[in-house]
């Protein structure tokens, strides 16, 4: 059986120094992007525009859509619309392989994590290379991306000097993140002189015009797009967005929350090929039509991918994306993940305090902490907790509920000692193995109500 | 004013204290206080669990305890937060939506309702306070370290009428414990580390006590204390409220 949640945690904590580690980074990104947001004294407006705007193009998603579409096509950009991963996925081998391309950049794109498109385009004989510093990283050591903005944020320098060493050759021991740096730059620069094929991902894509908006901090997306004779662009069908004006909203929020910056370093607006260049974009539902029909769950679709109620999460900093098993990591990813397979990413939306953080930070104020509750409702009531769990439920409800048996259950303490998880008292109770019990007291509140207080 | 006095099962078996300093307080204040007999649980370890669609036996039982009081109080933050937002009767909405409009935490009863202005007691010891997240956000017992909004406290406010207690200030002013209900039995690891590094923020500050609104939470590092023999104690917010007058 495939590890959940709690395992793959635990795993991660058996090296605690590396937990405080990833925790104290996470936290530190945390405050940055509170010092960035109390520079704005609008900023809870921002907030609530951002929502508004996007619950209302989600209500109207249909038309903006068909909007978009006719637009870009008025622009000359090719647009396909792909139902599902495997759908995407063969869109774009499809174009690649009309045009005889067999090597491609990639930048921005999680959607294509999401599709799983890297491991499908090398089935089919073309190389994928990752031109985003980090995702080129993780690419290198084989390894799915951790966080949705900072894709090798769970690896130390050291590791990533260890990782160029082998593969681009940097010296021995060689840490310092600028040279690291200076040498996937000159690695991706050949690339991009050789590649014909680029792949980006879309942060806004705009029906009014028709055009779409990749942010990036190294430039490597419109360095791979102009460069490239082909570029494709795969968004979900969630990141429209009805008017230009609207793009103001998004883009002073956007990096404020992810990594604390008034902006990304790259805003780049693509609208139309260049002569002699094509350009696709593929339109993907893969669950989001769903998950629109899910009332409860809908406004999840709201999501910008700032990755702020990842850095926020207490939970997250100290068990690593890794533990959530699929792409996108952390709140959002647990309140994503089981539209896509209940079954599998059960675990994921008890992976939370229920805390509230995560919906505090979100710009576009996706109630994310309680959509992690009511994803638990369903989840039970569809018979994901197994027997067992539900059983002792029963048990436990039945005692709660009345009063007498309550009561009669045992002198302060005895009662809870057999019967509510965290308390049972056995040298397997996963309380005790690093915390002690409470102390049953010689009476419980109840009782020293019935002595000293007349009824 | 009648107020029903709603003590949440496990501050019932494990911390009676913090029931008797609640009730004190309370009718040291000159509210008629009633603790009803037969009350037991709200049901929220079974719904976070994913299981409300089983508590309605719990939420029945609450109705028929506190339906006709003017207040319902509690020492629970995050207990309260469950009836608010959780406790419906398909058969007696009505009854329910009283319900939930009228049960109160008690910091918020002491400043919102009460307006309490002056406490007459002393408490002269250095003590951190843990936020509880349902408390502080589910609550809005306190402002938010994520908002740009004004700073506000509740419990912070009635702290500082006590004579002698000296706060201690934190790195992390509102992180969660790592309790979570269930969570910290199923989750045990990233529980347990997430309290380690909560109660050491309070003990770097040099804290004799911790305090807070939620008593699982503080029974949660009570625990992490205790294995690690440390003499550092935690007690409910009322116990402090009502100490030494
Ligand atoms: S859910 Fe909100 S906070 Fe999390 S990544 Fe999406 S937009 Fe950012």
């Amino acid at each position: 059986m495939k590890k959940d949640h709690a395992q793959l945690s635990a795993d991660f904590n058996a090296n605690e120094p590396r937990v405080n580690w990833h925790d104290e980074t996470l936290w530190w990104i945390r405050q940055k992007r509170d010092k960035a947001a109390n520079t704005l004294p609008e900023w809870e407006e921002l907030r609530e525009a951002a929502s508004a705007v996007k619950y209302h193009t989600l209500s109207n998603l249909s038309e903006y859509l068909q909007q978009f579409e006719a637009n870009a096509h008025r622009n000359g950009i090719t647009v396909h619309w792909a139902a599902d991963a495997a759908e995407h996925n063969h869109i774009v081998c499809t174009i690649l392989k009309e045009q005889g391309i067999k090597r491609i950049v990639k930048s921005k794109s999680m959607l294509t994590e999401e599709c799983h498109l890297n491991p499908y385009l090398a089935e089919n004989g073309i190389e994928v290379i990752d031109t985003d510093l980090g995702e080129r990283i993780v690419q290198l050591a084989d390894e799915p991306p951790s966080h949705i903005v900072l894709p090798c944020i769970h690896k130390k320098k050291e590791e990533i000097g260890e990782l160029f060493h082998e593969h681009l050759g940097t010296a021995k021991g060689e840490a310092d993140p600028q040279v690291l740096t200076a040498a996937a730059r000159l690695h991706l620069r050949e690339t991009f002189l050789t590649r014909r094929g680029a792949l980006t991902g879309v942060n806004f894509a705009i029906a009014e015009t028709g055009e779409f908006v990749v942010c990036t901090n190294e430039g490597n997306a419109d360095m791979g797009a102009h460069l490239a004779d082909v570029h494709i662009a795969c968004m979900g069908i969630e990141k429209l967005i009805p008017l230009r004006q609207h793009l103001g909203i998004y883009l002073r929020l956007l990096t404020r929350s992810a990594t604390g910056q008034p902006q990304t370093t790259y805003s780049s607006h693509f609208r139309s090929p260049r002569p002699g260049q094509q350009m696709h974009i593929v339109l993907v539902d893969n669950g989001r039509s769903t998950q629109l029909g899910r009332e409860e769950f809908r406004n999840s679709l709201k999501c910008i991918r700032c990755g702020a109620c990842m850095n926020t999460c207490p939970v997250y900093r100290r068990s690593g994306g890794h533990s959530y098993h699929t792409a996108i990591a952390g709140p959002i990813g647990a309140i994503l993940a089981p539209n896509l397979d209940m079954k599998q990413y059960a675990d994921l939306p008890f992976a939370s305090t229920l805390c509230g953080s995560c919906s505090n930070v979100c710009p576009v104020k996706i109630d994310i902490h309680d959509q992690l509750y009511k994803w638990r409702q369903v989840l039970m009531k569809d018979g994901q907790g197994g027997a067992m769990k539900t059983a002792s439920m029963k048990v436990m409800n039945f005692t709660l509920s009345s009063p007498g048996v309550y009561r009669t259950a045992g002198k302060a303490g005895r009662w809870f000692l057999r019967n509510v998880p965290f308390v049972v008292n056995n040298p397997l109770n996963p309380w005790y193995k690093q915390r002690d019990m409470p102390e049953a007291p010689q009476q419980s509140f109840g009782e020293w109500y019935k002595q000293n207080r007349k009824q | 004013m009648r107020v029903g006095l709603f003590i949440p099962c496990y501050v019932d078996q494990f911390y009676p204290n913090a029931g008797i300093a609640t009730l004190q307080l309370l009718e040291k204040l000159g509210v008629e206080v009633v603790y009803p007999a037969n009350q037991t649980c709200c049901g929220q370890p079974m719904a976070n669990s994913g299981y409300e669609h089983l508590t309605e036996g719990c939420n029945r039982l609450f109705v028929d305890q506190f339906g006709d009081f003017d207040y319902i109080v509690s020492p629970s933050g995050s207990c309260v937060l469950h009836v608010k937002d959780h406790l419906h009767l398909h058969d007696r909405e009505a009854e329910a939506t009283v319900v939930r409009s009228k049960v109160w935490e008690i910091t918020a009863f002491l400043t919102d309702v009460l307006k309490v202005e002056k406490l007459p007691g002393r408490f002269p010891h250095k003590v951190g306070l843990h936020q509880s997240c349902h408390g502080q956000r589910g609550l809005k017992l306190a402002s938010m370290s994520e908002l740009v909004a004004p700073k506000f406290s509740k419990p912070l406010q009635l702290l500082n009428m006590v004579e002698g207690l000296e706060l201690i200030p934190l790195k992390r002013e509102d992180e969660c414990c790592g309790f979570g209900g269930t969570f910290c039995v199923t989750e045990e690891a990233v529980s347990v580390k997430m309290g380690k590094d909560r109660v050491e923020d309070h003990l770097e500050h040099g804290a004799e006590y911790i305090t807070g609104t939620d008593m699982s939470c503080l029974m949660h590092m009570e625990g992490i204390l205790r294995r690690k023999n440390s003499n550092v104690k935690v007690m409910h917010i009322a116990e402090i409220l009502n100490a030494g007058s």
